[in-house]
């Protein structure tokens, strides 16, 4: 059972990754993580005064299923199947990090910089959680979909339309990274 | 049930993406720092096994687990709302280094600040909602 723990290859995940939305396409569905958020908006009363969560959330419940899933796979592989030695990433960029006081992975998922309780409850810590996510839904359901739904479900069918808003996925993450996070941290 | 299998696939899905890392915040800083392969070699191996099997499923025209033949839809046409909403995406992507499956699965690996980047992420979800028609497509 060894091979489960430490990171797994790019190979593996990847090809895991397409089998998974192939899976659901021969469940007739399709792979579409953002669409949830769009559920609960309705599932919250958001269908009362705006037409655009006028749904029946019943129907997308097989969807919810896979997010719950999604939420017990995440505790089992945090729980169970690390070592310590995930999140090996290139040195440079441990380097990079440093300059901007953004503390080293040591076999952490995320940032404390960004993710810890105590950051989460600063005011420059919420507010970048908060317009993070709020990017995240606006952009998806703006470009109609997101990594799960353009990147891998869009891409792999060909799909013009997909290619395109990847490409925006990539603009708007290379400015982020390269030019607004060095202002922000 | 019928709901049981989408909770399988979810709970895989859940492993899959934690250990592959693609759940990191470093990992997608890393890679839009062209400092690594990692993600890059995850989302084109993923895309390759995708292509390669909806190819075979439409020249073989093949059906799903109920019989029915397997119909993909295509994405609607356009440019603006893809290139724009794309951009959006990618800065909140590049920021907090989550995509929506990622938030959900972060909350179960016990980062709970990720409930902010969700609380966000659902205003965000309901402020396009309510400007839909108002937005360039």
């Amino acid at each position: 059972m060894d091979f489960l723990y430490g990171t797994w290859h790019w190979a593996i995940s990847g090809f895991l990754i397409g089998a998974i939305m192939l899976l659901l396409i021969y469940f007739g569905k399709s792979f579409g993580m953002s669409s949830n958020l769009r559920t609960m908006c309705s599932m919250a009363g958001a269908n009362r005064h705006c037409s655009f969560f006028d749904l029946d959330w019943k129907e997308q419940k097989w969807s919810l299923a896979i997010v719950l899933g999604a939420i017990l796979g995440g505790f089992v592989a945090y729980h169970f199947l690390e070592n310590g030695t995930e999140v090996a990433i290139n040195p440079e960029t441990i380097k990079q990090l440093a300059t901007m006081n953004i503390d080293a992975p040591n076999g952490k998922l995320v940032p404390n910089a960004l993710f810890s309780i105590e950051t989460m409850l600063s005011f420059k810590g919420f507010t970048i959680l908060l317009l993070g996510g709020l990017l995240i839904g606006f952009g998806s359901r703006y470009a109609g979909g997101c990594t799960s739904g353009h990147a891998i479900s869009g891409m792999s069918n060909l799909q013009m339309p997909s290619l395109i808003a990847v490409i925006g996925f990539f603009i708007g993450g290379l400015a982020m990274a390269h030019l607004i996070l060095p202002l922000l941290f | 049930m019928k709901l049981f299998k989408f909770l399988i696939v979810g709970f895989i899905f859940g492993i899959v993406l934690t250990k592959a890392e693609a759940v990191s915040w470093y990992r997608i800083y890393e890679m839009f720092m062209f400092q690594s392969f990692h993600m890059y070699g995850i989302i084109m191996v993923a895309i390759a096994t995708g292509l390669i099997c909806i190819q075979i499923i439409k020249r073989k025209r093949l059906n799903d687990f109920s019989g029915t033949p397997i119909m993909i839809v295509d994405k609607e046409r356009g440019f603006t709302r893809y290139i724009v909403g794309g951009i959006f995406f990618g800065l909140g992507w590049g920021l907090v280094g989550c995509c929506p499956g990622p938030i959900f699965i972060l909350l179960g690996t016990g980062i709970y600040a990720v409930g902010i980047v969700l609380l966000g992420a659902l205003l965000g979800t309901y402020i396009y909602g309510l400007l839909k028609d108002i937005l360039p497509h």
